[in-house]
């Protein structure tokens, strides 16, 4: 640790000058911004400055990151700066939020042109409904839909606000319908698909209409009188598709997921549905069915015009008079709807269809591939649809339900809410042939238009709403409430921004830090421990320090300011007692500013310190004066370890990792002092001599006798004392200071007298035979690399270190000669044995000196030498319920690694094992040496998806930006203390982190305690300071800083949480808790984690015990947790159940520690989307820029699957699209150039490229897809029904599997359990 | 006033108690100095871990004059650290050298809470037993 540069933040002394008074004024101004004098500076320097360290091609040129969109209006430092000190531009400080945000993800969300208070989605409002408050409302405010809602909705809504007919797979049904409805707009999309769901019927009110009747049995009531079929664009091809899978296939779909035994008839009784409280009938959407349910019985209120239409198109469903009573009572017949009443909640996703189609339990089993999603979902849409509307309607009133639809999308538009839905509902007709498929694609565009002409109206009503009544204040202040059992499509069709930071009044126009960079589980901190443990939230931040910024502010100033008791850096959340001081918000002390600071560069006068970018950013980087650094910058130094024993040899990686290597030579990060350098081991260790006159490499091998080799290669002691030959030559060497002969053999008898060893100028007197480690000499003169091999690897020792690490600048064409021959090098058969234990601890005595980065390429288990590991899983337990061997066999990699961070080096590693690795052992080395962890199992290179998602993560990785010995503290408010850290590092003290390396993809956790109470206190801060040295051989630091208001109550704290945030420091504190205890308790703490939550929730509200109500009451912030919870039992890493390699489930877990927070989000819960009709989700006109087609998420379950669709689900590092079997033939002509479905094969892995819009929009649709992520996903195309569709399906979190609950078996689960 | 085994015992047992009495006085500086980020952690558990056996088996060998002496009322108090010690020398982390203390998670909050918990519970635990060791030396001195 000795190495480590002393911290400077705690050692440093007070601020030099913390007077600045007796400075001369002219000279501060200048020194101050960067005004050193220009000479000193780097080239190109101004006051402020773009990053330059952004080695990384991506970030060079601002506008080629794909995020920049958003930035690039910003205007930036650098080029503001650049010729001037910083400055002189009054604009320079772009506005830090959005500058920081490198990928302004959807903006146009909350940007939407009605800017409604109401930070929630559309799709949320609908949700709330169903709390009972929400209804209440519902009822008072007006209606501004007058004519086409009636009155009778109403009522329904008041009950049970989902009553749109939920049942999704109707919905699809319903666009055709829906088309002849204008007013429905598009909140009633959102509705019903949600209520539907789960709530059965509405109360019995419902007049029975016609239609809703019909849906369900009537297989599709093919005419929809009034709706005109013209086919949507897309939806046309629909009829011709063959249809005969598509019926059978529905059924089973669901009923895999549901237990078969859910009888349809049971019906609601099984679920509250009936018995609910709530006086509305059906309020309690209990039924999981409610999807098929609800689509009838939401008819009912909606009488009015535009149901008629609907109701007529459908055969009259026996269930079509939805009497309320009939939903619940009638179940039986409803069949389908209400069959769900299934006593199960796993039903609910067969839910809709599942009973009425038919054979719900027995079909699911096999699933006709494609039928099965669309087949239960088709029946019921059909009928839903038309209810939608109308229902949805009335939900708005409720809540903003509808309004915030529209609102929100208003921006966005149209595609949100109606056409996410949409695509799924089209398919439906695949599996009733009968039906005309046509009317629904008219319906969604017809939806569309409407929402776009009433938005205002919308927003109006909500307006009114707001200001009347309770609920009106609870959005205001974002206390919602949602009933999960009832909100079935709780999912935000677009992801939601991260809830928003409300400051006190003093600080709320202060920048606070970029949600993607900082980010805490709640957004308002408990005033007081005790407020903590009521709410039962887990208190952390989760932090991506080094993120690719598009537009950082950097500043080079004489006097970096900061506190001198805590030396917390000055930030945008200080308070200026006067001009001349200010006080810390960390410790409250008072400071002096220094003179400079006072300067403002604007109007060149002193006075306000605001305009400081330190003061307007949140988000800044210095770079640091002399006082940062304990030693000289180091130079960037690579060392790169090949594993090339058998296996190795076998996956043939090698020849992908040195072809990138090669082509990134060039692009890795540095500056004219990088170096460089390679070993490569398995049993044995080759040299190459390379020396001038040699046409070709030389091969040597030592072949030591003895353990100890004191003499370095080249040293001019070694002499030669016999000389043995067979077919090579031995060379048997007794130097001074060896006890033992050393036995050398050059292979290369035609050349061997060149490599004699102990030729002063090749500094390689010898090579290792038969060793492990491979060192590469690439000394001065030669004009090819020289492989050294050394045997012994007991006790490793370094054949001469400078020609090991050389150069890149001026090796280059050695390094690249060396890159060209190794793979052919070891193509041939090798040992099965590798020695990672010895090279590592080469490689760790040659970077010591210096520090960098070493890089380990492995592919099997390291089974000689130091560090030897043994084969410690049991195949045959890989789906047992708990699994060993977590932990590492030893602790040699650990303390490796701890030595290599004392001595600022970082290991990465690259297991691309085929077989057992024992990553749980290997990973220790990165772990404690802040390295990453990637994994690609089962790597062949003659697997070309493979060999490119090795390219695609190297090439990132070799380009990408790095920060060299560097150490992060967090500071935070006096009264919270940082109680666990998570990510890779070393902790060397109670809040500093130290990181030989520093990545860009690297994120970290921080769970928190309060310690005292926060009472007095109006916000908690937290500041990283992150102090690296760029590649350049630059000190700078990045201080991010982030400000949190306190919470009095423990409402306004659950009504803060920030859910994605809460999984993020869950999936760490689950996966720390299988290490030290065991798998079931970690699922067990993360089921638990919803349960306590949503029980204080209870609390809170005064609501009954969860078994004792009919509904799990869950406050909007919270809604989608319970989901997020499952989708992270079901991954990989915590799973039980299903056979996951023991490899596997470690990497996971290691990427489930590090990753940053919008990448565990999506792996956590990957986003499917739809594409078949991606036309009806382009951008508007007026952002020109994006053309991407933008098309909504949907729900990860079957029922969102229909056969005519196709859909991607990306889960940042793979994107699965899987075509189903009913999928339009032009879809499939234009993506993929087949006629028919047939032609696919089972598996593709790329995705053609076609001069057909279809085509060109796929193409973009993912290249935007990609554009915020590290590197591009890996593709695979998968039909329906072809064998590994399970790689699809086991991803849809909801649904139920062998092992694992369903969603809905979940939060019966959950709610059983509240207290 | 015969110098009998057990009044050797307790004689033993008060030296061994004084260093183990100074051994967790140790052990309390030392977290108590991580915790203020005096030091580093590696370094800190690297003087740590060699002086966990020693203290374990000091404990031990009072231990067995006791059983040997016949002192079944000392051997009782001493029982349940006994236990504990092997406990958690069983449920180490994985190291390869002797000792408890690992440097990667030592600064975990909680671990470093329990360890100094214990560091003090084991000072109090000591002291008191040196009193009673003192008690039982001048019994059985003069019982004898």
């Amino acid at each position: 640790m000795s190495n480590l540069p002393p911290n400077p933040y705690n050692n440093f002394p007070g601020p030099p000058q913390v007077n600045a008074n007796a400075a001369p004024p002219t000279f501060n101004h200048n020194q101050q911004f960067g005004q050193v004098p220009m000479s000193q500076l780097p080239p190109g320097y101004g006051g402020l400055k773009q990053d330059p360290n952004s080695n990384s091609p991506h970030h060079a040129p601002p506008s080629s990151t794909p995020t920049n969109h958003v930035l690039q209006n910003v205007n930036n430092y650098s080029q503001s700066a650049s010729s001037s000190p910083a400055f002189n531009q009054p604009g320079m400080m772009p506005p830090m939020q959005h500058s920081l945000q490198s990928s302004p993800m959807r903006p146009p969300m909350s940007a939407g042109p009605n800017s409604l208070p109401n930070p929630l989605p559309p799709q949320n409002v609908p949700l709330s409904s169903a709390s009972p408050r929400t209804v209440s409302n519902a009822n008072s405010s007006p209606t501004p839909y007058a004519p086409s809602y009636q009155p009778p909705q109403r009522q329904i809504n008041d009950n049970a606000p989902p009553l749109i007919p939920s049942s999704q797979p109707s919905q699809p049904l319903v666009n055709g319908p829906l088309s002849s409805q204008p007013p429905v707009g598009p909140p009633k999309s959102q509705y019903p698909v949600s209520s539907s769901a789960y709530s059965s019927l509405p109360g019995g009110k419902l007049p029975p209409t016609g239609y809703a009747p019909g849906l369900m049995n009537a297989p599709y009531a093919p005419p929809s009188g009034p709706v005109p079929k013209p086919p949507g664009p897309t939806m046309t091809s629909q009829p011709n598709i063959p249809y005969s899978s598509a019926p059978v296939s529905g059924p089973p779909r669901n009923s895999p997921l549901v237990p078969p035994v859910s009888g349809p008839p049971v019906g609601m009784q099984g679920y509250s549905g009936p018995t609910t409280g709530q006086p509305v009938g059906p309020p309690r959407q209990v039924g999981i069915n409610g999807p098929n349910v609800s689509g009838p019985p939401s008819m009912p209120p909606g009488p009015p015009k535009p149901m008629g239409q609907p109701p007529m198109n459908q055969p009259p469903a026996p269930m079509g008079q939805p009497p309320a009573p009939m939903g619940l009572a009638s179940g039986p017949p409803m069949g389908p709807g209400p069959a769900q009443a299934q006593p199960y909640p796993g039903q609910y996703k067969n839910g809709p269809s599942g009973p009425p189609m038919g054979p719900p339990g027995p079909s699911t089993g096999h699933m006709g591939p494609p039928s099965t999603f669309s087949g239960p979902q088709n029946p019921p849409a059909g009928p839903q649809m038309p209810t939608m509307g109308q229902q949805n309607l009335p939900p708005m009133g409720h809540q903003m339900g509808p309004p915030p639809g529209p609102i929100v999308q208003a921006g966005v538009a149209p595609k949100s809410n109606m056409q996410n839905r949409y695509p799924q509902m089209g398919p439906v007709s695949g599996n009733y042939p009968n039906q005309p498929a046509q009317p629904m694609p008219s319906m969604t565009q017809q939806q569309a238009n409407i929402m776009k002409q009433f938005p205002q109206q919308y927003l109006n009503q909500q307006m009114q709403q707001l200001s009347v009544t309770k609920q009106g204040f609870d959005q205001l202040w974002g206390h919602h409430m949602v009933d999960l059992l009832q909100c079935k499509h709780i999912l935000p069709e677009y992801p939601e921004d991260p809830p928003e930071i409300k400051l006190a009044h003093q600080f709320a126009d202060s920048s606070n830090c970029s949600p993607e960079v900082f980010r805490c589980t709640v957004n308002r901190i408990p005033e007081t421990n005790s407020l903590l443990q009521k709410s039962r939230l887990p208190l952390g931040i989760l932090i991506h320090p080094f993120k690719d910024l598009n537009h950082l502010p950097v500043i080079q100033c004489a006097t970096i300011v900061r506190c001198r008791a805590c030396r917390t850096y000055i930030n945008p959340f200080v308070y200026f007692v006067d001009a001349k001081r200010w006080k810390c918000n960390l410790c409250y002390r008072v400071n002096d500013l220094p003179e400079e600071f006072q300067y403002d560069p604007v109007s060149k006068s002193y006075g306000d310190p605001t305009r400081r970018p330190e003061i307007k950013s949140a988000t800044i980087e210095f770079i640091a004066p002399g006082e940062y650094m304990l030693r000289p910058p180091q130079p960037a130094v690579y060392l790169f370890l090949f594993d090339v024993s058998q296996i190795a040899r076998e996956s043939g990686y090698l020849q992908v990792a040195c072809d990138t290597l090669k082509a990134h030579l060039e692009a890795l990060p540095g500056d004219t002092r990088t170096q460089i350098g390679f070993i490569c081991y398995d049993a044995h260790v080759h040299y190459y001599l390379m020396s001038e006159g040699l046409t070709r490499p030389k091969e040597m091998t030592v072949l030591d006798i003895d353990a100890h080799l004191e003499a370095l290669p080249g040293d001019t002691r070694t002499q030669i004392g016999f000389i043995c030959y067979d077919a090579h030559v031995h060379y048997y060497l007794m130097s001074e200071g060896l006890t033992r002969p050393k036995e050398m053999t050059v292979l290369d008898i035609d050349a061997h007298l060149e490599a004699l060893p102990g030729d002063t100028r090749t500094q390689i007197g010898f090579i290792c035979y038969d060793a492990h480690v491979h060192y590469y000499l690439m000394s001065e003169g030669l004009t090819r690399p020289k492989e050294m091999t050394v045997l012994d690897i007991d006790d490793v020792f370094l054949p001469s270190p400078e020609s090991l690490l050389v150069n890149l600048g001026e090796r280059r064409e050695l390094v690249k000669e060396l890159l060209t021959v190794l793979p052919q090098r070891y193509s041939a058969p090798a040992t099965p044995a590798s020695a990672l234990g010895a090279a590592l601890q080469a490689a760790y005595k040659l970077m010591a000196a210096t520090g960098g980065r070493i890089t380990v390429f492995q592919t099997c288990l390291p089974n000689v030498g130091p560090g030897a590991l043994q084969a410690r899983e049991d195949p045959n337990a890989r789906s047992s319920k708990d699994v060993a061997h977590l932990n590492p066999a030893t602790d040699f990699y650990k303390r490796l690694a701890l030595d290599c961070s004392g001595a600022q080096v970082a290991v990465d590693l690259f297991l691309l094992n085929s077989q057992y690795a024992d990553l749980a052992s290997l990973s220790g080395m990165s772990k404690f040496s802040a390295g990453t962890v990637y994994h690609i199992p089962l790597y062949r290179s003659t697997r070309q998806w493979q060999a490119e998602q090795l390219n695609r993560m190297l090439t990132r990785y070799l380009t990408r930006k790095i920060g060299f010995e560097a150490v992060m503290r967090v500071r935070c408010t006096r009264g919270i203390a940082i109680h666990t850290f998570h990510g890779n590092f070393f902790v060397r003290s109670t809040d500093l982190l130290s990181l030989p390396n520093v990545s860009p993809d690297a994120g970290f956790g921080m769970q928190l305690t309060i310690e005292e109470s926060l009472t007095d206190l109006q916000q908690v801060c937290f500041q990283a300071a992150l102090l690296y040295t760029s590649s350049k051989g630059e000190r700078r630091i990045r201080v991010h800083t982030m400000a949190l208001p306190t919470a009095s109550n423990l409402t306004d704290v659950l009504h803060s949480a920030d859910t994605q945030c809460i999984i993020g420091l869950l999936s760490k504190m689950a996966v720390d808790r299988c290490m030290s205890a065991s798998m079931s308790e970690a699922r067990e703490a993360v089921m638990n984690v919803a349960v306590d939550a949503l029980s204080a929730f209870r609390l809170s509200q005064n609501l009954p015990a969860g078994s004792m109500s009919s509904s799990l009451h869950a406050p909007m912030s919270l809604r989608l947790l319970p989901m997020y919870l499952l989708a992270l039992l079901k991954r990989k890493a915590l799973r039980t159940g299903t056979s996951t390699r023991l490899d596997d489930r470690v990497a996971d877990m290691c990427h489930l520690k590090t990753a940053p927070l919008a990448q565990l989000m999506r792996a956590v819960y990957p986003d499917l989307y739809p594409v078949h009709e991606l036309r009806a989700h382009l951008p508007r006109h007026d952002d020109d820029d994006d053309h991407a087609p933008d098309p909504p998420r949907l729900q990860l379950t079957a029922e969102r699957i229909n056969v005519t669709g196709a859909y991607l689900l990306d889960d940042g590092e793979n994107m699965i699209l899987y075509v189903c079997q009913a999928v339009s033939p032009a879809f499939l002509s234009e993506t993929f150039g087949l006629t028919a479905f047939s032609q696919l094969p089972d598996e593709m892995r790329s995705l053609p490229r076609f001069d057909t819009d279809g085509s060109a929009l796929l193409h973009a649709f993912i290249e935007k897809l990609n554009d915020d992520r590290p590197y591009a996903s890996d593709i695979l195309i998968l039909r329906d029904n072809s064998p590994s569709r399970t790689i699809f399906t086991e991803r849809l979190v909801e649904d139920r599997v062998e092992s694992a609950f369903s969603y809905y078996e979940f939060l019966q689960h959950v709610k059983n359990q509240v207290k | 006033m015969a110098f009998s085994f057990p009044a050797f015992s307790y004689i033993i047992a008060l030296i061994v108690d004084a260093f183990l009495i100074f051994f967790s006085i140790f052990h309390v500086i030392a977290f108590d100095e991580l915790k203020t980020d005096y030091k580093n952690p590696i370094d800190q558990c690297n003087s740590l871990n060699p002086l966990v056996l020693p203290e374990y088996l000091l404990h031990l060998l009072i231990n067995v004059l006791f059983l040997l002496s016949g002192e079944w009322f000392s051997l009782l108090i001493n029982i349940p650290l006994i236990l504990y010690h092997l406990h958690r020398y069983y449920t180490r982390p994985v190291m390869s050298g002797p000792g408890l203390y690992d440097p990667t998670s030592i600064m975990n909050a909680d671990v470093l809470t329990v360890c100094q918990r214990e560091g003090w519970i084991k000072l109090a635990f000591y002291l008191l037993s040196f009193f009673l060791y003192l008690y039982g030396m001048i019994v059985v001195l003069i019982a004898a």
